[in-house]
């Protein structure tokens, strides 16, 4: 995962370095279809809407694209399919500027829904992949197999405007995959979706990931995205707070943070110095260690690592005082990292 | 999907430009009000030649009785009747079917030792075919009468007044449409700008020659069923003029339409910024018809670009123009088209996304977006 190191160090937000994995091999021939943002920034009048944005989708991988409303998730994906010019940076796509002609291959679902009203179902969609560069039989065919796989086969023949919300809002992902595209980007597919609808696009979109496709998606849907992406980009104020993959964003919350449940109670962790209450409840505590800070004396060579060295001193602290029911990290929710970087 | 999906190789900007001009005519074909407002002209083609008497008609008829009556109307070259007494004369003129009747004058008390029979007024046209006037020598004569001149000059004005602004709102609203629903996201992550500008004035510049055309070979037939058949050989050489300007006239309206549409977002809007475009329609319809006997005027409103269209057919048809003038105003009238196209898609591009209730021209200009 690209990072933006200098916006998200210069806003005091946590840095990951890149995944061991990114040296890889097989990194170097992804690179080969591998969306790339760089330095890309926008201004709407006096507005900031994106400031130095850089981050990457990779091939096959589902990748969350998360943030605030109005932090910036729309004029990204407008910059990435050139509907929108960006005040600054490159849109990059096997390494070389995205072109209309490279774009043409690209598959989008904007935020602001929209198909021609009075056409019908197939006909539209046929049309938008006829457009994108296809034969009229294979367009055709694209066709029939999304409907069926989206259950609106039986809708094909109608137009668009009879349509209820959620059954446009599949028309208009089939409008988005029709042509097969080499990259998917999605401004909040799921929205306005039952949770069976939820399940079958998801199920669309998983099979086109696993066929090599890059997806960038954008929702609201926390636990949605938790769940589905594999990559995730967080973004706040046109910045990019984070980026990653999912485990290892967890894994660095995560190793922040602990729960501890003693046999009494827990209200002396609040003098160990180094240490931050997030809840206190009796006997149990929820805590953060912070950073940088030298190991206790007492520990000194039995510990490597600063962070570890201060929730060790709090077990060690907690084990001499009485019994210990449970000790260890917390694996923050989704929601909870991005209350915490936004 | 199956994996051996057959790619054309992308779209080329021809390639776009088709299937977008194919499918506003086949959302434009789809529609009633396109064939009502089709069928509306050709009846009325086909009203205005026949029903007598609206485009002056043939020869005057007349019931004559008598071999002195019959003589003198056939030397006037009149529509001739025969009948056999003045009664089933009078009868035929009650009847409108002849417009009078020339009868013998038993009193005597007219020279010609004949009577003129009408309905309710003094038939004119018919006392004059049976005066005699001294011969008159025109100068200049014009090939055309005056009053069939402004006829025809001002069908065909009404003929492309009647298109621009008809398939011209069309444009409009098909650009703002795309606006509306905001499928113009799509559209413009999909193909070029200018192809889909190219494609929409290409679907409706085809429907309205198509049009254009089915009333031209109707036409003929209109005047031949309605017996015009002298107003049909004067107006065949002006219709040959008439079509490349029209044409030319037809696509640089069009570009001013879909830039119209595209400075604002809703139907609602949309009257607001076509005012312009209409005025630039209207100011050669009644220029032209208003300024028919003005040759400084007319030839000036032959040379600039929007009233080119009608003002120089109209002096070709009166004979006012020199050989060399219409190749000029054509070749103004391409430079025109073209640059137009080019503003068009300017103004067009920076436009569409810009989704304020009216788009401020000059930002459209600068493309902010
Ligand atoms: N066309 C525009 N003109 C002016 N400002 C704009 C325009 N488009 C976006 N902005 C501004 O840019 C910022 C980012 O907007 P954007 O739509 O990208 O946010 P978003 O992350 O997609 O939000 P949401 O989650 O609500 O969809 C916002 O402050 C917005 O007001
Ligand atoms: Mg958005």
């Amino acid at each position: 995962m690209a990072l933006a190191p200098d916006a998200a160090s210069r806003r005091g937000h946590l840095l990951w370095a890149a995944r061991p994995r990114c040296v890889s091999h097989a990194v170097e021939m992804w690179r080969a279809t591998l969306l790339q943002i760089r330095s890309v920034s926008r201004s709407f009048g006096e507005l900031r809407a994106l400031d130095d944005v850089s981050f990457a989708v990779e091939p096959g991988r589902m990748t969350g694209f998360v943030g605030a409303n109005g932090s910036g998730k729309t004029t990204t994906m407008r910059i990435i399919l050139g509907v929108l010019a960006p005040h600054g940076g490159t849109v990059t796509w096997n390494g070389a500027p995205v072109t209309q002609g490279v774009r043409q291959r690209f598959g989008y679902m904007p935020e602001e829904r929209g198909l021609y009203p009075k056409m019908r179902v197939a006909d539209q969609i046929t049309y938008l992949g006829r457009l994108h560069g296809l034969d009229r039989a294979t367009a055709q065919h694209n066709t029939r197999d999304l409907l069926e796989q989206l259950n609106l086969e039986s809708r094909a023949g109608d137009p668009i405007e009879e349509l209820s919300l959620g059954n446009q809002q599949r028309a208009q992902i089939a409008a988005a995959l029709v042509h097969d595209p080499e990259l998917l980007i999605l401004d909040e597919p799921f929205s306005g979706l039952d949770p069976i609808a939820v399940e079958t696009v998801l199920g669309v979109l998983r099979e086109r990931a696993a066929r090599g496709v890059p997806v960038l998606f954008s929702s609201h849907q926390l636990d949605l995205v938790e769940r589905l992406c594999d990559d995730l980009v967080i973004i706040a104020g046109g910045a990019i707070a984070a980026s990653g993959g999912r485990e290892e964003l967890r894994d660095k919350f995560g190793s922040r943070r602990f729960q501890m449940v003693v046999g009494d109670d827990a209200g002396w962790i609040r003098d160990v110095p180094g240490v931050q209450i997030v809840e206190l409840d009796g006997p149990r505590a929820v805590f953060e260690v912070a950073d940088g800070i030298a190991p206790a004396p007492e520990l000194a060579g039995r510990v490597e690592s600063t962070q570890d060295a201060r929730d060790q001193v709090v077990l060690d602290a907690a084990l001499r005082r009485g019994s210990v029911h449970s000790f260890g990290p917390v694996t923050p929710s989704l929601a909870e990292i991005f209350r915490e970087v936004v | 999907m199956s994996a051996d999906t057959a790619r054309t190789g992308g779209t080329s900007f021809l390639a776009s430009t088709r299937l977008i001009a194919e499918r506003e005519i086949r959302t434009q074909t789809a529609s009633k009000g396109f064939w009502i407002n089709f069928g509306v002209i050709v009846v009325g083609i086909f009203v205005l030649s026949i029903v007598p008497g609206l485009f002056g008609g043939g020869e005057p008829s007349v019931a004559t009785v008598g071999s002195d009556a019959a003589r003198v109307a056939e030397a006037a070259e009149l529509d001739t009747q025969p009948v056999p007494d003045r009664a089933s004369a009078e009868v035929l003129v009650q009847a409108g079917d002849v417009d009078a009747a020339i009868v013998p004058d038993p009193e005597g008390s007219s020279p010609l030792g004949l009577r003129i029979v009408a309905e309710q007024s003094s038939p004119d046209d018919i006392v004059a075919a049976l005066s005699v006037s001294p011969p008159v020598d025109l100068l200049n004569p014009s090939e055309v009468s005056d009053g069939l001149q402004f006829l025809v000059v001002f069908l065909f004005a009404l003929v492309f007044f009647m298109a621009s602004f008809i398939f011209g709102m069309a444009i409009a609203q098909s650009v703002v449409t795309e606006k509306q629903t905001r499928i113009i996201e799509i559209l413009v992550a999909t193909v070029p700008v200018r192809a889909l500008l190219t494609g929409k004035i290409a679907g409706h510049s085809v429907l309205a020659f198509g049009q254009i055309t089915v009333i031209a070979l109707a036409t003929p037939v209109a005047l031949r069923l309605g017996g015009h058949d002298d107003l049909l050989s004067t107006i065949a050489g002006p219709l040959g003029w008439f079509v490349p300007f029209f044409a030319l006239g037809f696509v640089l309206l069009a570009c001013m339409w879909a830039v119209a549409g595209s400075m604002v977002s809703r139907q609602e809007d949309l009257g607001s910024s076509t005012s312009l475009v209409s005025t630039l329609i209207m100011i050669p319809y009644f220029g032209v018809i208003f300024f028919r006997d003005n040759d400084l005027v007319m030839t000036v409103l032959s040379y600039v670009p929007f009233s080119a269209p009608l003002a120089m057919p109209a002096r070709l048809f009166s004979g006012d123009a020199q050989g060399w003038e219409p190749v000029v105003t054509l070749v103004i009238l391409i430079v025109a088209v073209a640059a137009s196209i080019m503003m068009a898609s300017r103004l067009y591009s920076g436009s569409l996304l810009q989704t304020g209730a009216r788009v401020r021209l000059g930002r459209a200009w600068a493309r902010t977006d």
